[in-house]
């Protein structure tokens, strides 16, 4: 549904976007992350036709964004950075606006506005001028704005961006439901809601993407993802750590706790690997020994692990850019 | 779904003028334009004294100098409170071509321009009471004064695509108008005439839209004056076009 191809964004000799590739079909929630100033926001704007592109190519839904832009533009709903809105309307003339933007008219306006008042919880402050919102009314007006026509394709530039935690939790919710039938791409600097909302996830780094693939394979890439933690008992512990460093699929045994009966460990993985390979060896040593096993605990790696180890624009911006072109991760490349 | 150019061009129209009317820069400026108008025909213009049914030298000569005050105070927000608020990027990423959202903007600021030159409408009825005035000259005054003030309005169009500052835009957009007022004043083109000739005179006086403006008032419409507003305020929307273009890029 959207395929963007090597594009790029210059801004005079300032380079914000750096030949981004990357493709979205439909039934995904795309979550976009990175530090402030990556290019998020730059690349959200070049997709929804805001900005044009310096280089590459943006198709939505097989249609050229530079060619026919407003035939692109007509297939997006669209959430900006900040949730701008005319202050001078009310919640209700604001959506009957866009709504008539989106060529909505008579009985088709008035259903698709009540739809989305409903939807974004906004009945209780329909007549409301805009400029007296709170934050998150405003926020989900905004929100509202973007899905009035029912689009096929989502964009959502921080849709959770000042809103309280329940408030966030419905519009992840909310973003989740939807997902299954549309193409949605969202920004957000909360890493659990990528867990929470995507089905994949982009990292971008100055410009690039640094890392793409589902939430649980990102976090396999953290240190101490795939390590397991064990407490067996049955032996003294020193003896039970011989025999663990016995195993292949081990490559160190860290020893939290040790005494005659029993011994608590982290188990590092030989090889990095999420597979069970690690905990059904160990498990098969103690049916082996006659051992009893007690705890057995596979950590999965935590996302922000992932996210400060491959992205270092914001920290070391100054000596940073021999780091970041060692980079272990050269965007492996949609799909 | 999608809409055709003119329902695009509506609908901001309609969302425009709503704005205006929502706040009070609408009312303000009809009211100013009014008073201000009012007060010249009657205490300088000597409307009353003349003893002539005609409009020409009583009223519709101040019209330059108060609408390009009105005018920009109108526009000013066009495209500036747009950028301010952010709305620009709601705006330009529904389906709208630039344009379309740059003329009906512009249609509903005219609108405010209009209603504040129909609302004279005593004086027209003041005249007709004391004598029996050239109608049709007085309508061709007011489409010229009309033709004035969208040209200072479409100045104001694209300054106001410069900045994202009201008052930047009110005083930048005076000052443009103001420049082509006075360029073709009168006074200003024979002191040009002394300095350098008819050569420089008649060079400035062609980017006026003075010289243009005082055909309509004496009554006399002609087409090459007609052309000449139409290629302004074209011109100066397109201007507009160019620089919100710029600025995305």
């Amino acid at each position: 549904m959207i395929e963007v191809k090597d594009l790029s964004k210059h801004f005079g000799h300032k380079v914000a976007v750096d030949g981004i590739s990357f493709s979205v079909k439909q039934g995904e929630v795309l979550g976009f992350l990175g530090p402030n100033g990556a290019g998020k926001s730059t690349t959200m704007r070049m997709v929804t036709g805001y900005l044009p592109p310096t280089g590459g190519s943006i198709e939505i839904d097989g249609t050229d964004i530079v060619e026919d832009e407003l035939g692109a533009k007509a297939k997006i709903g669209y959430l900006p950075e900040n949730a701008p809105l005319y202050n001078d309307m009310s919640v209700y003339s604001f959506l009957a606006f866009t709504a008539e933007m989106r060529g909505l008219r008579g009985g088709e306006k008035k259903q698709a506005i009540e739809r989305v008042l409903d939807m974004c919880f906004l009945q209780s402050v329909r007549h409301q001028s805009i400029d007296t919102l709170s934050k998150g009314f405003r926020h989900r007006t905004c929100f509202a704005q973007s899905v009035i026509h029912d689009p096929d394709i989502l964009i959502l530039d921080e849709p959770t961006d000042g809103l309280d935690p329940n408030q966030k939790h419905e519009v992840r919710a909310l973003i989740k439901r939807m997902g299954e039938k549309k193409v949605i791409i969202f920004s957000t600097h909360i890493l659990e809601e990528v867990e929470a909302a995507c089905t994949r996830a982009i990292i971008i780094d100055r410009g690039r993407i640094v890392a793409d693939g589902t939430p649980d394979e990102l976090k396999s890439r953290a240190e101490g993802a795939g390590a397991v933690t064990v407490k067996v008992s049955g032996l003294a512990g020193s003896g039970i750590r011989q025999e663990l460093e016995k195993l292949d699929t081990v490559r160190t045994v860290e020893v939290r706790d040790s005494n005659d009966i029993s011994l608590a460990a982290q188990l590092i993985p030989s090889k990095k690997s999420n597979d069970g390979a690690l905990s059904e060896s160990v498990f098969q040593l103690c049916v082996d020994k006659g051992l009893m096993l007690q705890e057995l605990k596979r950590e999965e790696g935590r996302l922000d692990e992932v996210f400060r180890k491959i992205t270092r624009s914001d920290v070391d911006a100054g000596q940073g850019h021999k780091a970041s072109k060692q980079d272990p991760e050269p965007a492996a490349a949609a799909d | 779904m999608s809409n055709s150019a003119g329902q695009n061009i509506k609908t901001v129209f309609k969302r425009e003028l709503k704005s205006f009317f929502q706040s009070p820069i609408a009312y303000v400026c009809i009211v100013i334009f009014l008073l201000i108008s009012q007060a010249l025909t009657f205490l300088f213009g000597g409307l009353i004294e003349r003893g002539e049914a005609t409009l020409t030298d009583s009223f519709f000569t101040f019209h330059p100098w108060i609408l390009m005050v009105v005018a920009p105070a109108v526009g000013m927000r066009l495209w500036s409170e747009e950028q301010r608020q952010g709305t620009m990027e709601l705006l330009l990423t529904m389906p709208i071509a630039p344009w379309q959202a740059i003329v009906g903007k512009f249609l509903a600021a005219s609108l405010v321009l209009l209603l504040a030159l129909v609302l004279t409408f005593p004086v027209v009825i003041t005249i007709n009471y004391l004598g029996s005035p050239d109608n049709g000259a007085i309508l061709c005054g007011y489409i010229g004064s009309f033709l004035l003030s969208l040209s200072c309005l479409a100045v104001t169009s694209a300054v106001s695509a410069f900045t994202r500052n009201q008052v930047v835009c009110l005083l930048v957009s005076i000052s443009i108008c103001l420049f082509i007022v006075l360029a073709g004043y009168q006074p200003v083109t024979s002191f040009l005439l002394n300095l350098g000739g008819p050569a420089l005179s008649d060079m400035v006086a062609s980017f006026s839209v003075m010289t243009h403006f005082q055909g309509f008032i004496k009554g006399v419409v002609v087409s090459r004056d007609l052309v000449f507003f139409a290629t302004f305020i074209g011109f100066c929307l397109f201007v507009t076009s160019i620089v919100l273009r710029a600025k995305r890029a």
